[in-house]
């Protein structure tokens, strides 16, 4: 266990080095200058684009740059500042992360608990209505986009029939003095209730779609066959021999899958003007600010990894015969 | 009152194709510790016929009809809880594949424990006494380590022993062993098959014997029943059925089975393949690939009634009984022959 755990860190670690790099490279090949958009675009000053390229190290090789920016993260934890604002990036994403994670985390949640209610049921009574209304429901959500969705669900149930608001972010723990903000528990998931449905639909269904798939085929394993035959009644059949075994391979999936739905979420925080990473992100690449950008990936990176690497552990705990190897 | 009496069970399936006669008219009965053997190719509906008589079968699509009273009470009848207090109880079963049939996320000691506590009001540290001590019977070393070990940290030989011992670890008046050996290695075989010998002796159960191998029936069985596309072809005690067998079937399993002592250059087989039970022959099912096929085969159903002699012996087939002898000494004085 404890040699598994350590493979897992050292391989994350390498992961960690070759995206943050490969994010670098790009980044630098596109037509790009920074110093440019730090020094207010076109009408730039011959004196402080010097300046700018003098005090980042732009003109060095791209590979003293990327050493430079690797030391700084990994010693000082810093992840510099925005070309375009100057604002600390650290800082930055520390007020967008929380905005994601609410979103993304939410909406996990919210996807696990339709995906499993769905897709058991479905694989219990395969070829009923109700099997058949939710495989609709999953093709539909697989195929529509979650732009169209965010649009149509503000216009139904914000506009219309004025249930929940259409936009904003609510601070969970309050907002600001003075702001005129919403901000507490409630008003955060009043909020988040259309975002949170919006961004969970196309993972409820792909979920869904994959949880049926996998409890059928579990049904008809050798060993259920067994707990029948040992006079197991149905519902200890069904918790303690189908699910476990047929609920693996979602946990790999779901922790490859918040990855996933990190970018997922840029939509839906578009649609419903979150100030979340995905917005960062996009304003970052829209004003050339290659420094958030990079911010913005390196710590969704690590995010990622991490739950990776939560994930491998949590799947050598549930599944014994992954434990030696 | 016998344990078991099954009156002419049938089970279909209905698929996409067609209605699947998997067992047909199937009848037979079974006392308190006796071994009934049950032979035949794959797909002859032995394995059916057991899941039936559990309820096993899948619910979807599929017709039962006919009777299997378990000490009077028919099985096919019962509510799903009565049914769950007789399966793992007092009829319990063993499957052909011990790599699947041991769910590989628990270990085997909670697996075990489920099934004594599924039955028996009694604390974790009694189920898991009795656990072990079943471990122990059925030649599981270092069975109180191993206990908390998963499925795979077992071989197939000694997952199938694990099987064995959730079986029998509430006593059951019955057995069901579904092909116990198909799955394993030669000499595996052998050790599960003596293993299966003392414990029945041991404790008592009734046990009946699904195989395809004439061999494990004839070391095992005390009754055999010849099952051919659904249907019972011959049923007699082990001692009639290999001294005077009498359906064709039944001659052409004994022909071909290899004997370590004769040089052949290959094994004699019934020629042909068993038939779709989607669309059986008409007549006796066995007739496309009889040798002693006659025009009355073709479209008349023989039935089983007794031979002449000896009014146990059950067969199914259009034949007089005095060509019947002959052919059966002739087969056996071949075996002989071959035997040397």
């Amino acid at each position: 266990m404890f040699r598994y755990l350590i493979r897992r860190i050292l391989w994350a670690v390498l992961l960690f080095i070759v995206i943050t790099f490969v994010t670098f490279v790009i980044f630098f090949m596109g037509p790009n200058d920074p110093a440019r958009a730090q020094c207010g675009g076109d009408q730039a000053q011959p004196a402080c684009l010097k300046l700018v390229t003098e005090h980042y190290g732009l003109d060095k090789p791209i590979y003293v740059q990327y050493w430079r920016f690797f030391k700084r993260l990994v010693f000082q934890q810093n992840l510099g500042h925005s070309y375009a604002t100057g604002q600390s990036i650290n800082q930055a994403i520390g007020k967008a992360a929380p905005v994601t994670a609410s979103l993304v985390f939410g909406g996990a949640i919210l996807w696990m608990i339709m995906g499993l209610l769905i897709g058991v049921y479905s694989a219990l009574k395969p070829r009923s209505l109700l099997d058949r209304t939710a495989m609709v429901f999953v093709l539909i959500g697989i195929s529509a986009h979650p732009v169209w969705i965010g649009l149509i669900f503000e216009y139904l149930f914000g506009v219309k029939l004025k249930w929940t608001p259409i936009a904003n972010y609510a601070n969970f723990f309050g907002a600001p003095k003075d702001s005129g903000l919403p901000g507490g528990p409630w008003q955060w998931f009043y909020h988040m209730i259309l975002p949170w449905c919006t961004f969970a639909i196309l993972f409820a269904a792909l979920y869904a779609r994959m949880i049926r798939a996998n409890v059928m085929e579990t049904l008809n394993e050798d060993f259920v066959r067994t707990a029948r035959a040992k006079g197991a009644p149905e519902r200890r059949v069904l918790f303690s021999h189908v699910l476990r075994n047929a609920l693996l391979p979602v946990v790999t999936m779901l922790g490859m899958d918040i990855g996933v739905a990190l970018g997922g979420a840029i939509f839906t925080e578009t649609v419903y003007q979150l100030p979340g990473l995905g917005r960062s992100l996009i304003i970052g690449v829209q004003s050339n600010d290659f420094a958030t950008v990079q911010g913005v990936v390196v710590f969704a990176t690590i995010a990622i990894l991490l739950f990776n690497l939560i994930v491998d552990v949590l799947y050598a705990w549930i599944d014994p015969r992954i434990r030696l190897t | 009152m016998a344990l078991l009496e099954v009156k002419d069970l049938r089970t279909s399936f209905h698929t996409e194709d067609g209605i699947v006669g998997a067992v047909d008219g199937v009848s037979f009965s079974l006392e308190k510790g006796e071994t009934l053997g049950i032979v035949g190719e794959s797909g002859s509906g032995k394995s059916v016929t057991c899941l039936t008589i559990m309820g096993l079968n899948a619910k979807r699509n599929t017709v039962s009809s006919g009777e299997a009273l378990w000490k009077g009470k028919n099985l096919l009848d019962m509510k799903p809880r009565e049914l769950r207090d007789v399966r793992g109880n007092e009829i319990s079963m063993i499957f052909q594949d011990p790599m699947t049939s041991l769910n590989p996320v628990q270990t085997i000691g909670n697996q075990l424990i489920e099934a004594v506590q599924l039955h028996r009001d009694v604390s974790q540290r009694v189920a898991r006494a009795r656990a072990v001590e079943l471990l122990k019977a059925v030649g599981i070393p270092r069975a109180e380590g191993r206990i908390d070990d998963y499925p795979h940290q077992f071989s197939g030989g000694m997952r199938q022993r694990v099987m064995i011992a959730m079986a029998l670890i509430n006593d059951p008046d019955l057995l069901i062993a579904d092909e116990p050996t198909t799955a394993l290695d030669v000499t595996t075989q052998a050790q599960i098959i003596n293993l299966m010998k003392r414990l029945q002796e041991d404790f008592g159960s009734a046990i009946i014997f699904i195989t395809h191998d004439l061999g494990v029936v004839a070391e095992t069985a005390d009754d055999v029943l010849v099952m051919y596309a659904a249907r019972v072809v011959e049923h007699a005690d082990v001692d009639q059925l290999f001294g005077r067998p009498q359906h064709p079937y039944t001659w052409g399993l004994m022909g071909s089975l290899p004997r370590l002592e004769t040089d052949l250059d290959r094994l004699i087989q019934i020629p042909g393949q068993p038939p779709s039970l989607l669309r059986p022959p008409a007549g006796c099912r066995f007739h496309p690939r009889c040798p002693h096929v006659m025009e009355v085969c073709k479209t008349t159903v023989p039935e089983l009634v007794p031979t002449q002699r000896d009014p146990e012996h059950l067969q199914a087939c259009h034949l007089d009984e005095e060509t019947k002898d002959r052919e059966a000494a002739k087969l056996l004085e071949a075996t002989m022959a071959k035997a040397g």
